[in-house]
């Protein structure tokens, strides 16, 4: 996109019919570190990677838990991901307090998508610069939407935003028609493997990545760094990129052995000065 | 410059109108309705309530309708000031048709509506300005059965059965005795009926013209109003002075 005379306010539109701020917005999500969403009948299943931008310091935090039946993953403006997930946790606490229930996410999803909106018809205002993957549930089973900076919101078996996203659609696209019945397991299979192909060739390894699910009888939870890593390594996931179902135990350590090797040359080293 | 005599618009009471302010909370109930009684059976709820608004001691109004469908899943009895019981009604109107507007394929059940209630209930009792209510909420959704109480103080709770008014000391304890989980219709109906014949009985609020209100996971029915059967051929009522000396 180039600079033009329509750019400057998001109440001015261009004579094609387009607000560019709204359209800069998502561009900010585009830049943002990728986050991938997947769902099965019963189970959804966020990823993200998480960069951090240097050693000395944390990763961002790039999955909330909204309610025990919703969370979310951003990407993109990482502030203004913190502050829409702090009004949808109000909003579900608020419902919960009145109704004595969970407010189901579709109804949540749609007051986000209006919150977003007002932004893009304010002359003071600017849009959200964030893109929110919703993974929760309601009455109908277990639901993933995408909320954009536009006001626009979508229901999707499975997605994935933000840098390289492309890749692991690409990947998700070959899969999702098996997700519905997937297991809860397999269903973190594919998430793992989808953030992979967004890494193009690094390792992937529960440091740079986080996993959360959701589902029927589970609470929203974010996965420990421990569990990730024995998955990864389970699932082999490590090893090819078009490795298939986990293999047996002596097939694991082969894989262990080849992720060692190929980490010598990666982590920290002892100081020698 | 506005003067301290003039009543502000909107929903403040009139305060500012010097010593003669008018009082807008509500202080004593004017048209009442009496006990409702309800019960859990096999498929879903049971309740009783008869037609009758009282104006203090005078039986005025024999053809009140004090039960409501709420909803699709929900059945809302009320006894106590009538007035109120029809605002409540009417916020519960507004609350459905938003919830409709939402066309989404859910939907507020039993327990939403019951927690509504006693947030409106509890709210209202805090600014000393109660809707002189005792509610009876009953409803089916997705196979589960849901019956719960609110009081015009806020106080909630379920059970397998409530009564409001004189059915909290007449009608529980026959229930407490009799009930038991998979009540045919039938069964709930008679025990009911047993319920509310001592009330008509016993309380002289009450009016011998009754509905009863089911509700099932397919809807709700509110029956025709009908009266109960009643004895009043014993022989202490014949010639009832005959053992009082001095009385005539």
């Amino acid at each position: 996109m180039f600079r033009n005379q329509y750019d400057t306010d998001v109440t001015t539109w261009s004579p094609a019919g387009r607000l560019f701020q709204v359209e800069y917005a998502m561009e900010a999500v585009k830049q943002g570190s990728a986050a991938i969403g997947l769902r099965s009948r019963a189970h959804v299943v966020l990823a993200c990677v998480n960069k951090a931008n240097s050693e000395l310091s944390s990763h961002q935090k790039k999955i909330f838990k909204v309610d025990d039946h919703i969370g979310l993953a951003i990407a993109g403006l990482t502030a203004d991901g913190r502050v829409l997930s702090r009004y949808m946790r109000s909003e579900c606490i608020n419902y919960s307090f009145t109704y004595e229930s969970p407010l189901p996410v579709g109804r949540l999803v749609v007051q986000l998508a209006d919150k977003a909106q007002v932004c893009t018809q304010r002359s003071w205002k600017r849009p959200y610069g964030v893109g929110l993957l919703v993974a929760g549930l309601d009455e109908s089973g277990a639901h993933l939407y995408y909320n954009c900076p536009s006001g626009n919101y979508f229901e999707y078996q499975a997605f994935a935003i933000g840098s390289r996203s492309q890749a692991a659609k690409t990947y998700l696209e070959r899969r999702f028609e098996n997700f519905t019945d997937s297991s809860r397991e397999d269903l973190i299979k594919d998430a793992l493997i989808a953030v992979r192909e967004t890494l193009q060739g690094e390792t992937l390894k529960s440091s740079i990545c986080t996993i959360a699910v959701v589902g029927i009888g589970e609470a929203f939870h974010t996965l420990d760094q421990e569990t990730v890593q024995q998955l990864i390594d389970a699932f082999e996931i490590v090893a090819e990129p078009e490795a298939p179902a986990a293999e047996p135990d002596a097939a694991a350590e082969q894989g262990e052995g080849a992720d060692q090797g190929a980490a010598a040359d990666q982590g920290v080293a002892p100081m020698d000065i | 410059m506005a003067t301290t005599m003039v009543k502000e618009v909107g929903s403040e009471p009139a305060q500012l109108l010097g010593p003669e302010s008018a009082s807008e909370r509500t202080l004593y109930p004017y048209v009442t309705g009496t006990s409702v009684v309800a019960l859990k059976y096999k498929d879903g709820i049971l309740m009783a309530a008869d037609m009758g608004a009282s104006y203090g001691s005078t039986l005025r109004y024999k053809s009140v309708e004090r039960m409501k469908s709420i909803g699709k899943h929900s059945l809302l009895g009320a006894s106590g000031e009538i007035s109120d019981f029809q605002e409540i009604l009417h916020y519960l109107d507004e609350l459905i048709l938003y919830d409709n507007m939402w066309d989404d394929g859910n939907s507020l059940g039993p327990k939403e509506v019951h927690s509504y209630l006693t947030r409106v209930m509890y709210n209202r009792r805090n600014k000393f300005n109660p809707l002189w209510n005792s509610l009876v909420l009953g409803g089916v959704k997705n196979g589960q059965k849901y019956l719960g109480m609110v009081s015009m103080i806020g106080v909630n709770f379920e059970d397998n059965h409530v009564a409001t008014g004189f059915g909290n000391h007449l009608a529980r304890p026959i229930l407490r005795d009799e009930w038991h989980e998979n009540l045919s219709f039938e069964d709930g109906v008679k025990l009911l009926e047993k319920c509310m014949r001592v009330l008509l009985y016993r309380d002289r609020s009450a009016v011998n013209k009754l509905q009863i209100a089911k509700i099932t996971e397919e809807g709700v029915t509110i029956s025709q109003p009908y009266a109960l059967k009643t004895f009043w051929g014993f022989s202490a009522f014949q010639n009832p002075t005959v053992g009082a000396e001095g009385s005539w």
